[in-house]
């Protein structure tokens, strides 16, 4: 059940997805096409999640995201050109080429760390929680991961470190129904992910990650309580990834009816035409607002092809503050 | 903010002397009383909890609070993700990891995260963490209790690694690591916590990657750290008593390590003997041994040697666990052996 948001907020929200959208199907395009060699794993059809998400984030809230996570990013405010620009190696990437696609720290917007590691962002979310509640400036972190994550040790030691401290944080499972190849049925006793926060004490609440209003009264919800000291939430968001786990595999393991449906049932257009709906924002505006999207990705592109990669000294740089010969 | 860096423990005259417990509980509550970011973090750690299980972070929780000393779930994951976020937005914190071995439960918060942050943003953040850990056979604990691990943190870029084997040194390198801007392994040996030395002066920091002299000799030139550096002055002296001068360098920092101080002795000794209680093969001493003989081959008098623990994993039995690390008795015949070769 589709929960009632305004015309406005849905808007809001659209805003993001059409860039995170517009953004991965740019991405594979140039990937295919050649111009650029990276480990990439699609969001495509998750993009409502961070959407909502950060719609009710505040500038200075922080996130923690995974390897499949430049949507949680885009979402959040990192900058096109210094994102292609990482993701294609370049010195005037956002980590001068030297983190890539699955290493995006942006600290100005809170992107503190995106781990290549399953369930890694957890345990950090923690510590940044930690910060906000000892400094008391109010902020709340949100650590992105899938539902493979909720299989891996680190998940369970940060509901229960998060319970126990009453940490500000909101634990984001994008359950996309596959971990890595393996169905979620196959690798998950739970019946739902959320239903693990019983176990901490914690509220689960799980979602439908592909309907703007659902995701977006869960995380207002679990971010309120955050801020206000009430300690940390499990949101679950159901959704599906309409590509492979990561570019190029052949997704034989994906269930072709269920991915058709899926990709019938486009999240994103239901968003926009619930928008133009809503009369929060005509055809005219929502084609501008893609054609404008589209062409600050082909500045991007353009910038990240002609930017130079780093230098070789930079294999001796940010290993520590000061250059030290080990 | 300034502060006393001296390379030679200075002790305040006519203090008593002080155990290495002592020495690390003072510093840490030095850098809580100077800075308000420094936090503590770890089992046990809090004083309801007896303020650790040998008592090193005791009475920090009543001076400064529950929300700067935080007593933790038996969570090592959850305890080094809480460090490495609390310090990427500004705070210190100074996280036990109760014993060496349970490092191998966070491993991947340690090596993937801690380490490689500074680097994977480009310098964006950085991890201004202190990892406690404490180990060393001689307690008979076997085998999952009492593993010297330095090598892997060591053989991972961004990571420093800190070994004291005094007091004095246990408090300096402790104020410098929790100020240092990098993640830093500290490695407390459990055995001699309670060894005593004279005491440090208040507020002075030995800096990382600057070895010690403990003393100086002709022959050999004999390079440790931990608590292998004091049986390594125990060998010195039995074997100067056997006609063999050893100058004996205590590392304190395993990396970086002092390589400057370690070349410049073996130049003028022309033998090289290191000795650690890590496991000698693929130890740390084979990389000193490696750099050393690369800067010096053809000016060394003899091969060099290293010393460490057998390859086997720490035993039980008291008459295993006694033969199983090297000793002073050990120690001193290598030097003799190689003094004369």
């Amino acid at each position: 059940m589709a929960d009632p948001i305004n015309g406005a907020i849905a808007r809001q929200i659209y805003e993001k997805v059409a860039l995170l959208k517009a953004n991965d199907e740019r991405a594979r395009k140039v990937l295919k096409a050649g111009q650029l060699v990276m480990p990439y794993y699609s969001y495509r059809g998750q993009e409502l999640i961070p959407a909502a998400v950060s719609t009710c984030l505040r500038e200075d809230d922080y996130i923690c995201t995974i390897y499949r996570g430049i949507h949680d990013m885009l979402a959040k405010g990192m900058p096109l050109k210094q994102l292609w620009a990482e993701i294609a190696g370049r010195a005037t990437g956002i980590c001068k080429g030297k983190g890539g696609p699955m290493h995006l720290t942006y600290p100005d917007k809170g992107i503190m760390v995106t781990t290549g590691i399953v369930g890694s962002s957890l345990p950090i979310a923690n510590g940044l929680g930690w910060a906000s509640q000892l400094s008391g400036d109010g902020r709340v972190a949100v650590a992105y991961f899938g539902d493979g994550a909720s299989n891996i040790g680190a998940f369970h030691e940060s509901l229960n470190l998060a319970s126990v401290w009453k940490l500000p944080v909101v634990f984001v499972c994008q359950n996309n129904l596959y971990a890595e190849h393996t169905t979620y049925e196959k690798g998950t006793s739970a019946k739902q992910v959320s239903d693990r926060a019983f176990g901490y004490s914690m509220p689960g609440v799980r979602c439908d990650g592909n309907d703007a209003g659902s995701i977006h009264a869960a995380a207002r919800e679990a971010i309120e309580r955050a801020r206000s000291g009430e300690g940390p939430t499990l949101i679950e968001a159901m959704t599906f990834r309409f590509h492979g786990h990561v570019y190029g595999d052949a997704d034989s393991y994906m269930d072709p009816a269920l991915k058709e449906a899926a990709m019938t049932d486009d999240p994103a257009p239901r968003l926009r035409a619930q928008v133009i709906a809503s009369d929060a924002a005509s055809e005219a505006e929502m084609a501008a607002l893609e054609a404008r999207i589209e062409s600050e990705i082909d500045e991007a592109v353009a910038f990240a092809l002609a930017s130079a990669p780093p230098g070789p000294e930079e294999l001796e740089i940010d290993i520590f503050a000061e250059e030290v010969m080990a | 903010m300034t502060h006393l860096v001296q390379t030679a423990a200075p002790v305040a005259t006519a203090a008593k002397p002080i155990h290495i417990l002592k020495a690390l509980n003072q510093a840490i509550t030095d850098a809580m009383e100077a800075d308000d970011t420094v936090i503590v973090l770890g089992e046990d750690v809090a004083d309801p909890e007896e303020g650790g299980v040998v008592g090193v972070t005791r009475g920090l929780s009543t001076k400064f609070g529950d929300a700067r000393v935080r007593s933790t779930p038996i969570s090592e994951q959850a305890i080094m993700g809480a460090a490495i976020g609390a310090s990427l937005v500004g705070y210190k914190p100074v996280a036990e990891i109760m014993l060496m071995n349970f490092v191998t439960v966070a491993m991947d918060m340690i090596v993937n995260h801690a380490a490689k942050l500074r680097f994977m943003s480009g310098g964006q953040t950085s991890v201004p963490i202190v990892i406690r850990t404490s180990t060393g056979v001689g307690l008979g604990t076997g085998g999952q209790h009492a593993d010297y691990l330095e090598g892997w943190f060591a053989h991972t870029a961004g990571i420093k690694v800190v070994c004291p084997s005094t007091p004095a040194d246990a408090y300096g390198l402790m104020r410098a690591a929790i100020d240092d801007p990098d993640p830093v392994l500290f490695i407390e040996n459990m055995p001699s916590y309670w060894q005593k030395g004279p005491p440090p002066e208040r507020g002075y920091y030995v800096p990382l990657g600057k070895a010690a002299t403990r003393v100086e000799g002709t022959h050999v030139t004999v390079v440790s750290y931990s608590r292998m550096a004091n049986e390594c002055l125990a060998a010195a002296s039995k074997a100067a008593e056997r006609g063999v001068s050893a100058e004996v360098i205590d590392l304190r920092t395993v990396s970086p390590w002092d390589r400057e101080a370690v070349l410049a002795s073996v130049a003028k000794t022309g033998r090289l003997l290191v000795v650690h209680e890590a496991v000698r093969k693929f130890g740390v001493g084979a990389e000193i041994a490696a750099e050393v003989n690369e800067a010096m081959f053809g000016k060394l008098k003899a091969p060099i040697r290293r010393m460490g623990s057998a390859y086997c994993p720490v035993p039980f039995a008291k008459e295993l666990e006694n033969i199983y690390a090297p000793n002073a008795s050990a120690i001193a015949d290598a030097i003799v052996e190689l003094g004369k070769e």
